[in-house]
């Protein structure tokens, strides 16, 4: 059905790049185009409106002091405080939970990247014994519920010695960050042409020397986003960071609920710390903000 | 493009396989060996044969969990997919407004789950939260702690809120790849705004709109972090989803051979879906190379 839609359209469009059309008709043609969604612009903005008030409403509470949270309703900050930062500023164990949430990040960004790359060449340069079986293994760990690793993962860890380690989280992670690395750089390199690999190795390229020289400075926007994406979903993972922890390692997400339960009155702090974790998003997101679309759909966009 | 058969491939993915096999496949047979055998505590496991799975596949428990859950994932697809489109269709094709509106839309998917649980219990509340006081102040009687009603809608919004912009940002760059030209052609034939979308943008969205199902499908059939923060899967067990009552069953009561039966279950429906998913890339990969 859509394939008759389509044939239907391509004709179409050639008619109308091959037969010339009268240039006043299609300056009309452009007009119309541009005036018909005059109201468009409404819808994106109400949607960003309802996107953003929740987060407004965080920002609003984290300027404010318990006591005007708890007792008045005020659409923005009465009493304008940093109060609730310079706690999480000056209490070891607010800003750790920060400090160990980046190490275990970055550490998994710098392993899940640096294994993928080779792999991703693999992928989209040859064929092998079992690839595509090994490609598709990859993408059900991408999808796999953490709920169901999180019982052999604690006492796989425990077993190592290694539980409440930043390396534990890192390596935890790798399950769902590797296989998304692979995916999205193996979707990048395939746009790159074979014929280059060729000509680099007859112009006498040891294969190492081509693959950092020539072929990363070619997919490094790809090598970005893969980073990027590692680095967002191990932020944002919480259950499988909070089992593995208990306190040397314990990520600020964990260190946000245990509030939560234990007094569940420190709203201005509770609220201070969530805009500081959605910071680091925030920072990078105008850079990636072209392959976001890409990055959520491994590569495949 | 043609590849080159060459099985030296394989050093190249080794580290890959290690790291994931580790992280993997080790967990995934300790599950295995669980779900099997039965104890008394102490390190002492019997053999327990299927019992497991028999008893899981009994118990209304595990029916009601997974029920729950495919009602959420349907209804988030079921609002999510319609709304995401309609924006992307109105989302601006040039200028200052496309940078900025891919921006602002992204900001949900970056934040951290629990986060977004913290943002939406407290903005549903009654006392503090907008939402909630502005529901109470019109007179609805709204408070998800105690109504299963107002905890579903509380957890299917923050859900739309929170991933709705993955669907628009799918279709938005399907939409974009369109050329001109197909445009200009509908309008001589004179064209509804209607065939447009139905003979030109569908088709063409096709995939994206594909991917962005199964994307969300998976995402919302293994939600955790976000419920368990607002309702803790209450009222009750209202709430209570298939990754909350394993974890519940896994770490809260230590119920190690029921917990890994369920997760063997629930990873085989996932396999089933991720499959399809990978069929549908590898089909359209041919497709594109042809």
């Amino acid at each position: 059905m859509s394939n008759s839609g389509k044939t239907f359209t391509v004709e179409r469009a050639d008619i109308g790049a091959t037969v010339p059309v009268a240039s006043a008709e299609r300056i009309a043609l452009r007009r119309a185009r541009r005036n018909a969604p005059r109201t468009a612009w409404l819808v994106p903005t109400i949607y960003i409106i309802f996107l953003l008030l929740p987060i407004y409403w965080l920002l609003n509470m984290s300027f404010k002091t318990n006591t005007e949270i708890t007792s008045v309703f005020t659409l923005f900050p009465r009493n304008f405080t940093l109060h609730n930062y310079a706690v999480i500023f000056t209490d070891p164990s607010w800003y750790n939970g920060y400090i160990n949430s980046i190490i275990y990040v970055v550490m998994n960004t710098a392993i899940s990247v640096a294994a993928a790359l080779p792999a991703a060449y693999a992928f989209s340069r040859y064929r092998f014994l079992g690839d595509k079986h090994l490609f598709f293994w990859l993408l059900t760990n991408r999808m796999a519920p953490p709920a169901v690793f999180v019982l052999p993962f604690f006492q796989l860890y425990s077993a190592f010695g290694l539980i409440d380690t930043h390396i534990a989280v890192a390596l935890a992670h790798c399950l769902f960050n590797v296989p998304l690395a692979v995916w999205i750089l193996e979707g990048f390199m395939s746009g790159v042409p074979k014929e280059i690999d060729e000509t680099a190795y007859i112009d006498g390229y040891s294969f190492p020397r081509f693959f950092v020289r020539i072929f990363m400075p070619l997919i490094a926007s790809g090598i970005g986003v893969a980073a990027f994406f590692c680095f967002m979903f191990s932020w944002v993972e919480l259950l499988i960071a909070r089992t593995l922890t208990t306190t040397a390692a314990k990520p600020i997400s964990a260190i946000m609920t245990r509030t939560v339960s234990a007094s569940g009155l420190d709203w201005g702090v509770l609220a201070a710390a969530g805009v500081l974790t959605i910071i680091p998003g925030a920072l990078v997101i105008y850079f990636v903000r072209n392959y976001i679309a890409k990055g959520f759909a491994l590569g495949r966009v | 493009m043609d590849k080159t058969w060459n099985n030296k491939a394989w050093f190249m993915v080794l580290p890959v396989l290690v790291l994931v096999a580790f992280s993997a496949v080790i967990p995934l047979m300790t599950v295995v060996n669980y779900s099997v055998q039965d104890t008394f505590g102490n390190n002492q496991f019997f053999w327990a044969g299927i019992d497991w799975f028999n008893e899981l596949l009994h118990s209304p428990r595990f029916w009601d969990a997974l029920a729950r859950n495919l009602i959420f994932s349907a209804l988030v697809l079921a609002i999510q997919v319609p709304l995401g489109i309609f924006i992307a269709l109105n989302m601006p094709k040039r200028g200052l407004g496309v940078p900025v509106c891919l921006v602002l839309m992204a900001l949900p998917l970056l934040i951290p789950w629990n986060v977004v649980g913290t943002i939406w219990q407290v903005f549903g509340r009654v006392d503090i939260g907008l939402l909630g006081h502005t529901l109470d102040a019109m007179g609805i009687k709204y408070n998800y702690v105690q109504d299963p009603r107002a905890a579903w809608f509380t957890v299917v919004l923050m859900d739309v809120w929170h991933w709705t912009s993955l669907v628009v940002l799918l279709c938005y760059a399907g939409l974009v790849s369109i050329p001109d030209a197909y445009y200009q052609a509908a309008k001589i034939d004179g064209a509804s705004r209607w065939s447009v979308f139905r003979f030109i943008q569908l088709p063409k969205m096709n995939r994206v709109l594909l991917i962005a199902v199964l994307l969300r499908f998976m995402d919302s059939f293994m939600i955790y972090t976000e419920p368990f923060v607002v309702t803790g899967g209450g009222p009750g067990n209202e709430t209570t989803f298939l990754s909350i009552d394993l974890v519940k069953m896994a770490i809260g009561q230590f119920d190690i051979g029921p917990a890994a039966a369920m997760s063997l279950v629930y990873f085989l429906i996932v396999l089933l879906v991720s499959w399809v998913f990978y069929t549908v890339m590898t089909n359209y990969g041919q497709e594109r190379t042809r």
